[in-house]
C-alpha cells in the first residue's frame, strides 16, 4: 500500500478510506464474499477445465489458419446464409485468427476472474497539488531566474527580442506561396468556343437537335476536347467544360439566362455544381429538377437553373446554345459566368 | 338498404359463362401469341382496350388523354407500356411520388394486348426483341464507361439505385432484365429522363446491358456486401456490433465473479 501524504488540505485526495473534505467513507468496503471456486473443489477443477478448454481451442483454430492458408485455394467461393457468396479463404482466415486470439484473452480473464487470488485491496491516492514548500520554491527560482537575466533593466535587448519574435513568421508565411501557382484566369473560362460542336460523352459524335426527344437527357462535351492530350491538362479541361443536354416542351421553360439561349426546348447546363463540384446529371424530367448527390443541392432547369434546394449558393451556368448549318447542336460561346463552386478571387 | 334479390344459382351462371368465355379467349390468343414480332391483330387491340378501360381508364382517361390523376399516354409507345404494366408499376396500388415496381398484375398476353391498344393510339417505340436487347458480343468496357457517365449518378456505380428529390428514386438494377432495361432507357419512364436511338445508339444500350449484366452477376467474396453502400452501412455495421461486443466484453471482465 503506497506511503499517503497529508500534508495539504486541498481536496482532491483521501486518507484511511475517507475523502479529505467531507470525511465521508469513499470506499465502503463490503463484507468480502467468497467465489464457488474458492469454496467448493469440484467448481476450481470446472473453472480450470473451462480455462484450458478455450486456450486449446486457440490452439486448435491457429494451427487450423495455418492449414487453411496453405490449403484452400484463394479463389474458392462459399454459399453462406445471411452472408451470400463469400470467399472460402477469407473467412476461413478471418474466423481462425480472430476466434484464436479472442480465445486466449477470453481464457486469461477467466481465469483471473475464476481461480486467481480473489482479495479486495484498498489504494489510497494522496492529494494531487504539490507540497506548499515545493510551490514556494519553484515561484522563487523563477524570480531569481527573472532577476539574474537581467530582462527588466536591458530595453534595448528586450525590444530587440521582442521585434525578432514577432518576424519569425514571415518566412512561413512567404513559403505558403509555393503550394502552387495561383490559378489566375484559368478558373474563369473553359473551352467553349463558339461554333464549337457538341459531342456526346464516351461517344464523341455530333447531335442533331431532331436526336433528342422531348424528356431526353445527353451527357455531353465539346468535339474541342478530344485535342487536348492528357499532358496538356485534359481531365481539367473536361472537369470544367463538361455538361448535360436536356430537352423540353419550349412552353415549360419559365426562365432562362439569356434570350434565345436554348434551341427548341433543348437547354445546355454546365454539369458540375456549384456548391462544391461534384458532377451532377440527376435530372428528373418530370420536374426538371437536377439534383447533386453529393449535399441534395436541387436546380430548376426549367427556370434558368436557379436553386430550389440545399447548399448551393449559385444558380447552374447555362451554355448557349444553336445549330449549325447542317442541323448540329453548337455552342454559342463560352459560359458567361465561372462554372463550378466559388473561389477565393470570384469574390 | 340494398339487400340482393338476385337467385344464387345467377353468380354460378355467371361464373361457368366467364370460365368459358376466358377459357376460348385464352385458346385463341394463345395459339395466336406464338409468333410475338407480329402487328397486333385487332382483336388484340380489342382486347387491350377493354383492359386499358378496366385498369388504366380511371387515372388516364377513357381514350388516354390524361386526367388530374395521370399523364396522357397517346404516343409513348408498346415499349413504355411493356416497361411499366411487365415490372407491376402499372396499375398504381395508391397515389404517390413513384410507382413501385410490384407483383404484375397482368399475364404476358394482356401486357401484350395493352401495348397493341396504347400503340395504336400514336406512333411511340415498340416493344424491343429478344435479339435487340441481346448482350452477346457487346463491349463490355464500353458499356462499363457509358454506365459510369450516364447512369451511376442515379443508380449508382453499384446498380442499387438511389435517392432522388422530393420522395423519388432511381430504383435498384440488379434484378431488372434485358428488356426492361433497354425500355426504361428508350422510354424514359417516370423520373428518368430519355436516352434516345440517335445519342445512345441501340448498339450503346447492349453495352450497357452487358455491363449491368455484370453487376448482376457480381460476387461477394470479402464477405457481407452491407447492401453495398460504402462507409455508411459499414460504419453503422461497427459502431452498433462492434463497440457492442466491447462494451459486452468490458460488462464481464467487471462483473464479480461468483
Amino acid at each position: 500500500m503506497n506511503e499517503i501524504e497529508t500534508t495539504s488540505n486541498e481536496p482532491y485526495g483521501s486518507a484511511e478510506g475517507k475523502d479529505l473534505v467531507s470525511g465521508r467513507p469513499v470506499f465502503p468496503l463490503k463484507h468480502h464474499e467468497p467465489r464457488r471456486a474458492d469454496i467448493d473443489p469440484k467448481a476450481a477443477k470446472r473453472a480450470e477445465r473451462q480455462v484450458s478448454a478455450m486456450f486449446a481451442a486457440s490452439s486448435a483454430l491457429l494451427m487450423a489458419f495455418v492449414v487453411a492458408y496453405v490449403k484452400v485455394p484463394s479463389d474458392s467461393l462459399v454459399q453462406i446464409p445471411g452472408l451470400g457468396t463469400v470467399g472460402t479463404s477469407q473467412v476461413l482466415l478471418g474466423l481462425c485468427f480472430g476466434l484464436g486470439i479472442l480465445l486466449i484473452g477470453l481464457g486469461a480473464i477467466h481465469w483471473a476472474k475464476k481461480l486467481m487470488t480473489d482479495v479486495e485491496v484498498t489504494q489510497e491516492r494522496h492529494a494531487l497539488t504539490s507540497t506548499q514548500e515545493e510551490r514556494d520554491e519553484v515561484a522563487a527560482i523563477v524570480k531569481r531566474g527573472a532577476a539574474e537575466s537581467g530582462f527588466g533593466q536591458h530595453k534595448l535587448i528586450r525590444r530587440t527580442l521582442l521585434g525578432a519574435l514577432a518576424l519569425f513568421p514571415v518566412p512561413l508565411v512567404v513559403l505558403l506561396r509555393d503550394l502552387g501557382p495561383m490559378p489566375g484566369t484559368r478558373l474563369r473560362s473553359t473551352i467553349w468556343t463558339k461554333n464549337i460542336h457538341i459531342v456526346t460523352d464516351a461517344t464523341y459524335q455530333k447531335i442533331k437537335a431532331s436526336d433528342i426527344p422531348v424528356g431526353g437527357l445527353v451527357n455531353a462535351v465539346p468535339a474541342n476536347l478530344l485535342e487536348i492530350e492528357e499532358a496538356d491538362g485534359n481531365i481539367n479541361a473536361r472537369g470544367k467544360a463538361s455538361i448535360i443536354l436536356v430537352r423540353m416542351d419550349p412552353s415549360e421553360i419559365v426562365s432562362q439566362q439569356g434570350d434565345g439561349w436554348d434551341y427548341q426546348g433543348i437547354v445546355a447546363y454546365s454539369k458540375i455544381c456549384t456548391h462544391v463540384g461534384c458532377p451532377i446529371s440527376l435530372y428528373q424530367q418530370r420536374t426538371h429538377h437536377l439534383l447533386c448527390p453529393c449535399h441534395q443541392s436541387t436546380f430548376d432547369l426549367a427556370d434558368s437553373g436557379n436553386v430550389v434546394f440545399g447548399p448551393a449558393a449559385r444558380r447552374m451556368p447555362q451554355l448557349a446554345i444553336t445549330v449549325d448549318s447542317e442541323g448540329f447542336l453548337v455552342a454559342q460561346g463560352d459560359f458567361e459566368e465561372p462554372v463550378g463552386p466559388s473561389f477565393w478571387e470570384r469574390g | 338498404m340494398a339487400i340482393s334479390r338476385r337467385h344464387p344459382a345467377a353468380l354460378l351462371a355467371v361464373l361457368i359463362a366467364a370460365l368459358g368465355t376466358t377459357g376460348v379467349a385464352y385458346a385463341t390468343v394463345a395459339s395466336s401469341s406464338i409468333p410475338k414480332a407480329v402487328a397486333p391483330s385487332q382483336t388484340q387491340i380489342s382486347q387491350g382496350n377493354d383492359l386499358f378501360k378496366e385498369g388504366c381508364a380511371s387515372c388516364h382517361g377513357l381514350a388516354a388523354q390524361g386526367s388530374s390523376d395521370g399523364p396522357a399516354i397517346i404516343g409513348v409507345g408498346a415499349a413504355a407500356v411493356d416497361f411499366q404494366v411487365g415490372t407491376g408499376r402499372m396499375p398504381m396500388a395508391a397515389p404517390a411520388i413513384q410507382a413501385p415496381s410490384k407483383k404484375v398484375s397482368y399475364s404476358v398476353d394482356e401486357i401484350a394486348a395493352l401495348a397493341a391498344y396504347v400503340a395504336s393510339l400514336g406512333a411511340g417505340p415498340a416493344i424491343p426483341t429478344q435479339e435487340q436487347v441481346s448482350s452477346s458480343g457487346a463491349d463490355l468496357a464500353l458499356g462499363g464507361e457509358l454506365f459510369r457517365t450516364n447512369c451511376a449518378q442515379c443508380h449508382s456505380v453499384s446498380g442499387r439505385g438511389g435517392a432522388l428529390s422530393w420522395g423519388a428514386y432511381a430504383p435498384s438494377m440488379l434484378k431488372s432484365s434485358p428488356k426492361h432495361i433497354y425500355e426504361a432507357m428508350l422510354t424514359g419512364p417516370q423520373s428518368m429522363p430519355v436516352f434516345g436511338d440517335k445519342t445512345m445508339t441501340p448498339s450503346n444500350k447492349r453495352d450497357i446491358i452487358r455491363y449491368i449484366e455484370e453487376l448482376q452477376k457480381r460476387e461477394n467474396p470479402g464477405g457481407a456486401d452491407l447492401g453495398r453502400l460504402g462507409p455508411v452501412t459499414e460504419g453503422v455495421f461497427l459502431f452498433i456490433a462492434g463497440l457492442g461486443a466491447l462494451i459486452a466484453i468490458s460488462v464481464w471482465i467487471g462483473a464479480r465473479a461468483r
